[in-house]
């Protein structure tokens, strides 16, 4: 992350596209929602991803934060190939992602790489360490040279901070931290340009969370990774990021780098997410602002019209917050918002007011559903399962 | 007089063929009314088996229960089960992690509310359906009538956690213990639970126990933080005092560790190193030595007693800044 740092200032005078590794243009990502045995309608659709646009540069980390039902992992796993999107586009180092099938696409794999946040669940409990690492390899015809190989493999343990000895062991006998190194290695095994790593230290005690936090940086520098990085801990995202997006139901509500984002919060529920982060030190606790938001995130598949963030919002302005939806405008170099009145509040023009909390439930979006879907999906990872 | 008084508890975990683990290896501490008191510590170190035997929800087969609980002045580890039921839901109220699975999924949330009212306070089904009307109200649930008809999945993740918080709460009790209450919960979702619950908490003079992996949490709402590691307290002290100055090694090795919001962004954190399997049994030391920055020879020859420095306890041979304090401490 500090080479990422100083190695923008380095390529500052290259090109801008030549920067750019992957390049997101109002990504859409719909699951539809079915009902009925024999004729399977389509009764609505989870928007789970809603039009985003973002750039990641070679080099640096990518933050994306919000809350579970955001769409923060559609869209990971949508830059990804992972699910397939609905609309808008995916350029990854100058390809478009959309337009590949079959065999180019497995090839373009290699270059990216995921690393999923639940390490016992993401690695195959009766695969040996070894196999684990070069299933990848064998699929992308690397494994050619058995002593190549075994060499390789041991020289990724070691930048994972893992023994040799790890090879003939099983997921099992690892603890969560070491489990997360693995699944680290598999995704460097391929050499990977792009890494995207969704939660990677949620299911970890805090004193190893720093650990693994600090790996994923020493790797970065050693082999000029680009990360996208999704969490839901603030905290977290600021201490590795280079820039953070911030999501709220399927759309991107601002963007800066890490530390104008924290310094100098422009939208509302950037501003709310931050000041209800618990900061480990209660002089501050006690002193500094919180902002309560009511009720909870909307249904993904009934989003609010106009401005998704105005039923919650403290600062919500009678016209055109429900009306119109804000496009993600720049207001700073760099700092891009989707908030029509960003400066009004930023200058103090506007008062925060209180908010009554809304009832949350999907049945008002989608009349005449069952009542099976009366909660609706709290998050999408929930409608596409593990 | 202090509430609740644990005094030296030990959970001792006994599996046919298997060497006896002490999961909680003799805690004491104590809860006065209206107090927030916070148990924090990594995964592992015995403070959610500390609350369960506080309630006795430990299973009765295979577990060795020692010590004292005394609640008002009656240990509650030699309760009959009758006498503990009673208790449950009128006197001690408990809030778990997982609100889903902490509710009845096939019963609607009015029953599961009224029940507790019920069986502890005689009220007819109709007295009972109206007070849990009014205390779903009370825990901020728009529209507490229709909600009351509903099933737990019918809610989102925040509002069944302010259901069970309504459950524990009906009776009144005076001593609330919530077990990671908002880990499973968005940030947001978790500003207005914690919010919520000191609210409550203020208002109604009960005494909490928070059980927390997070230090944040802590920071912002307890008055007395205990310190836990390897089934021990290793520190307790004041919320002020202990993030201002923490004198173990292991809580300045948390502080240091965790990326923080409010700090200019530094390139690497401080981890602690290892993990909890390195351990060493507290017989022969200090649990904590082998990841321990300042370990000295002490402390894997001796096992660290407990000692007090004003109104801070610390179980340290060679603790952060100035040298351990003699004093010890004789029951604690």
């Amino acid at each position: 992350m500090s080479a990422a740092r100083g190695e923008s200032a380095n390529v500052s005078t290259a090109p801008e596209e030549d920067r750019v590794l992957v390049e997101v243009d109002d990504l859409k990502v719909h699951f539809p929602i079915k009902r009925g045995v024999v004729l399977d309608r389509t009764v609505g659709h989870v928007y789970a991803v809603d039009g985003v646009d973002l750039r990641i540069q070679r080099g640096e980390t990518y933050g994306l934060v919000g809350e579970s039902g955001c769409g923060k992992s559609t869209l990971g796993r949508a830059l990804l190939r992972l699910v397939d999107q609905t609309g808008g586009r995916v350029v990854f180092d100058g390809v478009d992602l959309s337009t590949l099938r079959g065999e180019p696409l497995r090839r373009m794999r290699r270059r990216m790489q995921m690393v999923f946040q639940d390490p016992m669940s993401s690695l195959d409990p009766r695969q040996s360490v070894a196999s684990i690492l070069v299933e990848g390899l064998r699929a992308h015809g690397l494994d050619t040279d058995r002593v190549a190989t075994d060499r390789r493999l041991r020289e990724l343990l070691t930048a994972v901070g893992l023994p040799g000895t790890a090879l003939r062991k099983y997921p099992h006998e690892f603890s969560g931290g070491q489990r997360q190194r693995i699944g680290i290695a598999r995704a460097l095994t391929v050499n990977p340009d792009l890494v995207v790593a969704d939660e990677p230290v949620s299911a970890l005690d805090v004193s190893v969370q720093a650990q693994v936090i600090n790996l994923l940086g020493d790797l970065q520098e050693e082999f000029g990774l680009t990360y996208l990085v999704i969490a839901h801990d603030l905290a977290v995202v600021r201490h590795i990021s280079d820039r953070i997006g911030v999501m709220y139901l399927g759309g991107l509500v601002e963007e800066a780098a890490s530390d104008a984002l924290y310094q100098e919060p422009l939208h509302p529920y950037t501003r709310a997410l931050l000041s209800a982060v618990p900061v480990p030190d209660p002089e501050l606790e006690d002193r500094r602002e919180h902002i309560l938001l009511s009720g909870d995130l909307p249904s993904p598949a009934a989003p609010p019209s106009g401005c998704r963030f105005h039923t919650r919002c403290p600062w919500r302005q009678a016209d055109r917050c429900d009306t119109e939806r804000p496009a993600l405008r720049e207001i700073t170099p760099g700092h891009r918002v989707a908030c029509h009145f960003a400066e009004d509040i930023r200058d103090g023009r506007i008062a925060r007011h209180e908010v009554a909390a809304e009832a949350v439930d999907a049945t008002t979006g989608l009349s005449g559903v069952a009542s099976t879907s009366a909660a609706g999906p709290a998050s999408v990872t929930e409608v596409l399962g593990p | 007089m202090a509430l609740l008084e644990v005094r030296d508890l030990s959970v001792v975990f006994q599996r046919k063929g298997e060497e006896p683990f002490a999961a909680v290896d003799g805690i004491s501490f104590d809860v006065s009314p209206g107090q927030m008191v916070g148990l924090v510590g990594e995964s592992g170190c015995g403070k959610s088996v500390t609350s369960l035997a506080i309630m006795g929800l430990l299973p009765q087969r295979g577990v060795r229960v020692e010590g004292t609980v005394e609640f008002e002045g009656k240990d509650l580890l030699r309760l009959s089960d009758r006498e503990l039921a009673d208790r449950r839901g009128r006197d001690l109220g408990m809030v778990f992690q997982d609100p889903l699975s902490s509710v009845n999924p096939v019963i609607p949330i009015g029953v599961q509310v009224s029940e507790v009212l019920e069986r502890h306070e005689g009220l007819r089904r109709r007295e009972a359906a109206l007070r849990s009307a009014e205390l779903l109200d009370r825990v901020g649930i728009p529209d507490p009538s229709r909600r009351l008809k509903e099933y737990p999945h019918q809610l989102s993740g925040g509002m069944r956690q302010r259901a069970l918080i309504a459950m524990a709460l009906a009776c009144k009790p005076r001593l609330l213990i919530a077990d990671e209450p908002t880990t499973a919960l968005d940030v947001t979702i978790q500003a207005q639970i914690l919010s919520l619950l000191s609210e409550l908490v203020r208002d109604t003079g009960t005494a909490l126990i928070m059980i927390t992996h997070d230090l944040g949490v802590v920071a912002g709402m307890c008055d007395e933080v205990n310190v836990l590691y390897g089934g021990r307290i290793v520190e307790r002290a004041g919320r002020h005092e202990l993030f201002a100055e923490p004198r173990h090694p292991y809580t300045a090795g948390l502080l240091a560790s965790i990326p923080r919001l409010d700090a200019p962004r530094g390139d690497r954190l401080t981890p602690i190193r290892g993990s909890v399997a390195d351990n060493i049994p507290w017989a022969g030391g200090c649990a904590f030595a082998p990841r321990c920055p300042n370990a000295v020879d002490a402390c894997v020859e001796r096992s660290p007693e407990m000692t007090r420095d004003g109104e801070r306890l610390l179980r340290c041979h060679n603790p952060v800044g100035r040298p351990a304090p003699s004093e010890e401490v004789p029951v604690q």
